[in-house]
């Protein structure tokens, strides 16, 4: 049936169109959620960069290490943020008019996605681009190209799979206390363990094994490879494990999503 | 067609039940109330009719389409204005109902038109481009209304349109009420726990307590259900004996004592309170205030309920927790 395919793509569009307005509209948050990982990255950068190296014969300096972990975290934080959004649609009541409207829970599941995805992928983007005033370079064995397309293409499934672990939360949650709660427990943890900062093959079995669970880790993972040339996982590897978080997170929010009130 | 039918409706939370069993048939281009108390079960049963709740048991339809069966049709033939706001307040005016629009499928090449229509209708042409965060109380009110009616929905609810309004702007909005159903032939359903409200706006009213309806009918013949007019006396404490020595009189129809005030509805009313004031000094109860009015909807309900709507509201609602308007 095209004409319910096309209602379904222009619900989604609408969905996004409302989370990009938003996003633009809260230009002062979207500032403060660069300076952060701009922080991190020049302060533990070059922190780090004298004592560390990476890499065959040590090439790889501490801050094109860290870079790609920062772009992880961007992505992480920014998407986990836009899916719990829902919680803040719900507290106000704008989710009921969402709800009410004749759209599937399907398409508001995935233009929120979408939108989330979106304002990650842009956050990742300004960081890139900013971190090479900072002296971080792509210089991994993939053309520049090349690595900026494997980049985007991690970003957009880790992004789409995290916004939709928080539109799953959300729908669970009975109140906007539970947020902070999720943000600590769940979200820094997924981010210490996703080998941000440090490599993850020298790690104790135990901590290994969280981190192997850990869908970020996969996606610092194929950042890494792109920007320094340097992986624990092969990228097929992560790859296959960024797309198929994005698919059960997708089909969870929406299972969820419907019966949301 | 009925633009509305429910068949013993109902619906249980896990410990209450909300709407135990309503029935209602609305007519296409009706303006229908249903009137009742906090925690009546008004918004619940509205609730079910526009796909929010999934009804406990019995049916709903809106033009004949079952509200469990196909939400999807009904969605897109209702609009809805809730009891509790629900616009984005980062976004503008405008952008609010561009986005109504486009989530109901409202023409691109219309959308325009439309909303500059509605906005004109409610009076906030000039406030289109100011973010809802800026506006007041009453006009985030008034477009809300704006918003229910831009995909033209064939039936449009308003969960307690005016609640925490000042006076004027109540005004304001019954009027657009009146002209909407008139002049666009909306049916409509409202809910409100004011009397002068449904009395003023509906066609039809169901009084609705504790989730069943115990009355429906136009609002005249509701008040001629009481008959004659209506004595209001203040009574002291204790004043059972006075209630049952008055109901003994011959002209006096019903009595209800609710919280030291005693209302007597009576056929002739001029000779009454001359009587009624002498029977209460021979029992040597004073009465501070006696008074006569013609039957409310107030008489209505306590005649059907024994209490007075008010009251509760004052207590802050008898079902304790229901939820009211941030
Ligand atoms: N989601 C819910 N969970 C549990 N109880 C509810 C819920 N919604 C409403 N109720 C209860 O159902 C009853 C009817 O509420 P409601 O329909 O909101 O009444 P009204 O709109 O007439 O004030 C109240 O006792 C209220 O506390
Ligand atoms: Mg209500």
């Amino acid at each position: 049936m095209p004409n319910g395919r096309m209602e379904f793509m222009g619900d989604i569009y609408s969905i996004w169109l409302r989370e990009m307005i938003r996003y633009v509209r809260a230009r002062s948050r979207v500032v403060t959620s660069l300076i952060t990982p701009l922080l991190w990255l020049i302060i533990f950068g070059t922190g780090f960069s004298n004592s560390l190296s990476f890499g065959a014969g040590g090439t790889t300096n501490y801050i094109n290490f860290l870079a790609p972990g920062i772009l992880g975290m961007t992505v992480l934080f920014t998407s986990m943020f836009s899916g719990m959004s829902v919680m803040f649609d719900k507290e106000f009541g704008f989710l009921k008019e969402i709800l009410v409207a004749p759209v599937s829970r399907t398409s508001i599941v995935v233009g929120k996605a979408l939108g989330g995805t979106t304002q990650a992928a842009i956050q990742g983007i300004l960081i890139l681009g900013l971190s090479y005033f900072i002296g971080v370079r792509i210089s991994g064995t993939l053309g520049l190209a090349a690595a900026l397309v494997l980049i985007l293409v991690t970003m957009f499934f880790i992004g789409m799979g995290f916004v939709g672990l928080g539109i799953s939360i959300a729908t669970r949650l009975e109140n906007i206390e539970g947020f902070q709660v999720i943000m600590n427990l769940l979200v820094l943890p997924i981010f210490f363990l996703s080998g941000a900062f440090f490599p993850v093959t020298s790690l104790p079995n135990w901590m290994k094994a969280l981190v192997d669970i850990n869908p970020l880790a996969y996606g610092v993972d194929a950042l890494r490879y792109a920007v320094t040339g340097l992986h624990t996982y092969a990228l097929m590897t992560d790859l296959a494990v960024v797309i198929g978080f994005f698919v059960l997170m997708t089909v969870v929010g929406s299972i969820l999503f419907r019966n949301v009130r | 067609m009925k633009a509305i039918v429910t068949k013993d409706l109902v619906k249980k939370f896990e410990d209450v039940e909300a709407v135990k069993g309503i029935n209602l048939e609305i007519e296409e281009g009706e303006l229908f109330g249903l009137l009742g108390p906090n925690g009546a079960g008004k918004t619940t049963t509205i609730s079910m009719l526009c796909t929010i709740l999934k009804p406990t048991s019995g049916l709903a339809s809106v033009f004949g389409h079952d509200v469990k069966k196909e939400p999807s049709t009904v969605r897109g033939m209702i609009g809805i204005v809730f009891q509790e706001p629900s616009l984005d307040d980062n976004l503008t005016g405008k952008e609010n109902l561009d986005f109504h629009g486009r989530l109901y499928k409202v023409p691109r090449n219309e959308i325009a038109e439309r909303i500059s229509d509605v906005l004109e209708l409610v009076e906030l042409a000039d406030k289109a481009d100011v973010i809802v965060k800026k506006y007041s109380g009453g006009m985030k009110r008034r477009l809300e209304i704006a918003r229910g009616l831009l995909h033209h929905p064939k039936v449009l609810f308003l969960d307690e349109p005016t609640l925490g309004l000042d006076p004027q702007t109540r005004l304001h909005i019954w009027e657009y009420i009146e002209k909407l159903n008139r002049e666009k032939k909306i049916t409509m359903i409202l809910t409100t726990h004011y009397m002068d409200e449904a009395d003023q706006l509906c066609d039809r009213i169901a009084i609705v307590d504790h989730g069943k309806i115990v009355a429906m009918d136009t609002p005249d013949n509701l008040k001629r259900d009481v008959g004659g007019d209506v004595v209001i006396m203040t009574v002291p404490n204790g004043s059972e004996q006075l209630k049952t020595t008055l109901e003994q009189l011959e002209f006096v129809k019903s009595t209800q004592l609710v919280d030291g005030t005693l209302r007597l509805s009576v056929d002739k009313s001029e000779t009454a309170i001359p009587v009624f004031l002498d029977v209460a000094r021979q029992e040597g109860i004073a009465v501070p205030s006696i008074s006569l009015h013609e039957p409310t909807l107030e008489d209505i309900f306590i005649k059907y309920t024994g209490r007075e709507i008010r009251a509760q509201e004052a207590a802050g609602g008898f079902a304790g927790h229901g939820p009211g308007r941030r």
